[in-house]
């Protein structure tokens, strides 16, 4: 082949593939910009509009122009229509006087936001938060709230992700981080370099507090408590925790004997310490909802190609029944009571 | 991690044109850089959104996209040494690295339609392996196409592409997924076409370059101009090399390796044990980026807030100081300026433990960092092409590119545990400490091979009579 043959052969492959990929491109946006027309937009209220009575305040995951903004269904009537408000979150949980909102704003340089919101007045505060948002907890009268983020590089040894939670305690906006408080673990006290923390979920008393704490490539249940600020492990193979309302139980996802990525729900009696796995088959990424004082509420990912529109989902709190879907294109449930 | 696997980010820097090199350059060298300029458009675009992906398509946690990532970084390092090997024994380092590029750019396509966490593994493997397979070829065939005293400019460009196409890549997938929100599919063919035209470029462009066969020639007709017909070159091809003319001495493939067989001895023989030994020392109190830019971190919440743009500034220093440090490395010695490179790593350190944080130190300590890689990173593929026969010169590079990886995870590990003991301050002081009396024994290690044989003229003649003269200044005695 001539020099001249090999540098037209080449041209015309980098023509071929740049024109493939501005057709892939271009037809796949005005696909998405047909199916935006046809999908009118809602209407959306404001959260203070939205906030009163027993209900469940979540993610709205259909497809469209309000895909991630705040949604509310009454808890009595959680498959009818959904009130959507104008907030957009990541990840949402909400108590009678208070909404968690973590945020990101995309861009080529992503930014992630914690914001408070008093339902009363719609008022915003905002709470540290560094990396992309994971879980969003308030405590039952929502004085406290816990953040958890995944922070890129924040890891030892290895690259990868790794996660930061903080507490704010939000009357006067301090916060404290959990890697600083001190860790017990088999009646020691220890300080592995690869710890991390997640998934906090608090008591009623806004003291004690239950989380997920991983080191050594073994994830935690763990009790906290912030008077002491201390952080003690209870059992393996537990994370992102979930009180009961009546705190006697707490929810988690456990990985057993399976792959890394894939959780069962597992439900603990506290005082005696049985464990009884549930009936959802599928794998549960999700720090769990309590709907009432037997069932819970977690997503999981739409079927086929509607992936991104997850689904909420409810199953007995015993090992008991079936799930099923109790609010469709739905995420990140907080059930307010 | 790996010095070679440096952590990027999306970056708004664009490629500089290397116009004004241009007619100094190998054109394979340029081509090779544009090859590796589109493969890391490619890959780069990809691990940008990977994350975004995995976790928000397929529904995985980025606790388990962390499992990923670290295959990622862990595969590429095991898969090098092998194919070294296979292009240095084929004298095919061209083809070699075409199959690595080509595994590569059939992944990109076949993401499409796999989902779930075990098929992107696997996936993200075969790209790795990809990875790992044409690095040493195609370092080797930049140091083919070089004479030895321009070989630290022909890497600091190639480089310098290189890390222009990992600037570039985040930038394309993120300008995508801004047009078309969640449209992954359309990131993965871009990625894939990418790749393609770098593997389009490979192949047409690239010449099929032959190092052995060329050292070969080249070896026969320097003994034809200077042996006397009774004398039996074959036997003693130490004393040939001495007595051949020194003219001869900026090929680098010079009479003794011509007849060499690819073996671990040959490559020993010629100073490779010091450069290991030295680079081994260096690269173990060598911190990785991860834990600097943690360090930062700790200390002031700028740090904490801009954390992406980090690595987008020790790129943009890289980018930016390859060229003038390989040049450098030529003109006064590869191996000094590797050592010295690290008395900048020793700066960048200084800057992180102190007290002090804020927006100058900051940038003050990335300006290091890339610096710290335009000296090292580049100039370390040139020592070596220069300081081993053309037989196992792909072998070589992987073996010191390997042993910097081994020595950075080997450092990690220690430097976590100091974190936890000392706590971050005295940690970092600690290495900043040791690697600043480590210069000195590398700079005595790499002085000793110096003397045996020429840093950059004649590797191979061993007994030190050969050369003494810098490789810049093309002197010999």
């Amino acid at each position: 082949m001539t020099t001249r043959l090999r540098l037209g052969l080449l041209v015309a492959i980098c023509l071929v593939l740049v024109g493939l990929t501005a057709v892939v491109v271009v037809r796949s946006r005005s696909v998405q910009q047909e199916q935006l027309a046809s999908a009118p937009t809602q209407p959306t209220v404001s959260l203070a509009a939205v906030s009163t009575g027993p209900r469940i305040v979540f993610r709205n995951m259909a497809l469209g122009p309000n895909y991630g903004q705040v949604a509310v269904v009454p808890l009595a009537d959680p498959a009818g229509a959904r009130v959507l408000t104008s907030l957009a979150c990541d990840r949402v949980f909400a108590t009678a006087v208070r909404t968690l909102c973590l945020g990101s704003d995309r861009g080529l340089v992503t930014t992630y936001s914690a914001t408070v919101y008093e339902d009363a007045t719609d008022a915003a505060t905002p709470i540290p938060l560094t990396g992309s948002p994971s879980r969003a907890r308030l405590s039952g009268d929502g004085t406290l709230s816990a953040t958890t983020s995944f922070v890129a590089g924040d890891s030892y040894a290895s690259v990868g992700f790794s996660t930061r939670t903080v507490v704010t305690t939000l009357a006067n906006r301090t916060s404290v981080a959990l890697e600083d408080f001190r860790l017990i673990d088999q009646g020691r006290k220890v300080s592995p370099l690869d710890r991390n923390y997640w998934g906090v979920t608090f008591a009623a008393d806004d003291d004690h507090f239950y989380l997920t704490v991983a080191f050594g490539g073994v994830t935690h249940l763990a009790s906290g408590r912030l008077s002491t600020r201390t952080v003690q492990t209870v059992r393996t193979d537990a994370e992102c925790p979930s009180l009961s309302p009546d705190g006697t139980k707490v929810a988690y996802k456990k990985r057993g004997d399976r792959g890394p990525g894939d959780w069962r729900l597992a439900v603990l009696d506290i005082a005696s310490g049985r464990e009884t796995e549930l009936s959802e088959t599928h794998s549960v990424d999700d720090q769990v909802e309590w709907l009432d004082g037997s069932r819970i509420l977690y997503g999981l990912p739409g079927q086929g190609t509607a992936a991104a529109e997850s689904n909420v989902w409810v199953v007995n709190a015993d090992g008991t029944g079936t799930p099923t879907v109790l609010i469709a294109k739905a995420w990140s449930p907080a059930v307010v009571r | 991690m790996y010095l070679s696997e440096r952590l990027r980010a999306d970056s708004t820097e664009t490629p500089a044109p290397a116009t004004a090199l241009r007619d100094r350059v190998a054109p394979t060298v340029i081509l090779l850089g544009l090859v590796s300029l589109f493969t890391d458009i490619s890959s780069e675009s990809l691990s940008a959104v990977l994350p975004l992906y995995l976790t928000a398509v397929l529904g995985l946690s980025p606790l388990a996209y962390g499992f990923i990532d670290g295959l990622y970084q862990g595969v590429s390092a095991l898969v090098r040494i092998l194919g070294g090997w296979l292009a240095d024994r084929a004298d095919r380092p061209k083809w070699v690295a075409f199959a690595g590029y080509g595994l590569s750019a059939v992944t990109k396509i076949a993401l499409i339609p796999l989902h779930g966490f075990a098929a992107v593994t696997a996936v993200i493997t075969v790209d790795r392996l990809g990875k790992g397979v044409r690095t040493a070829p195609r370092d080797a065939m930049i140091a083919a196409s070089t004479p030895a005293h321009a070989l630290g400019r022909a890497f600091g460009v190639h480089r310098a592409l290189d890390t222009a196409g990992a600037a570039i890549g985040p930038l394309v997938a993120f300008a995508i997924l801004f047009w078309v929100p969640g449209d992954y599919t359309s990131v993965f063919v871009a990625s894939f076409a990418a790749a393609m035209i770098g593997l389009a470029v490979l192949g047409l462009m690239v010449p099929d370059l032959r190092p052995r066969r060329a050292g070969a020639r080249t070896a026969q007709a320097a003994e034809e101009a200077t042996t006397k017909p009774d004398e039996q070159p074959t036997t003693k091809p130490d004393a040939q090399a001495t007595a051949r003319p020194d003219a001869q001495a900026t090929a680098k493939q010079d009479a003794p390796s011509s007849r060499v067989t690819p073996s671990l001895r040959t490559m020993t023989r010629s100073g490779m044990g010091r450069l290991v030994a030295a680079t081994a020392l260096l690269s173990v109190l060598a911190i990785s980026d991860g834990f600097l830019y943690l360090s930062l971190q700790q200390r002031d919440d700028l740090a904490a807030t801009w954390f992406p743009l980090l690595f987008v500034g020790t790129n943009v220093a890289y980018f930016a100081l390859a060229i003038p440090f390989g040049r450098l490395s030529d003109r006064i010695g590869r191996a000094k300026v590797l050592v010295a490179g690290h008395l900048l790593l020793v700066g960048a350190y200084l800057c992180t433990a102190g007290p002090v944080g804020g927006l100058g130190m900051t940038l003050l300590t990335l300006l290091l960092l890339g610096a710290f890689y335009a000296t090292t990173d580049g100039v370390l593929a040139a020592l070596t092409s220069t300081l081993v026969p053309t037989e196992v010169r792909g072998v070589a590079i992987a073996t010191t590119q390997t042993v910097v990886a081994l020595g950075r995870f080997a450092s990690s590990l220690t430097f976590g545990v100091l974190w936890a003991w000392l706590g971050r301050g005295p940690a970092v002081l600690t290495y900043a400490v040791l690697l600043a009396s480590a210069i000195p024994v590398a700079w005595w290690l790499l002085a000793g091979l110096r003397a045996r044989g020429g840093q950059a003229a004649s590797g191979t003649a061993a007994d030190g009579t050969a050369a003494s003269g810098t490789a810049a200044s093309g002197t010999a005695p």
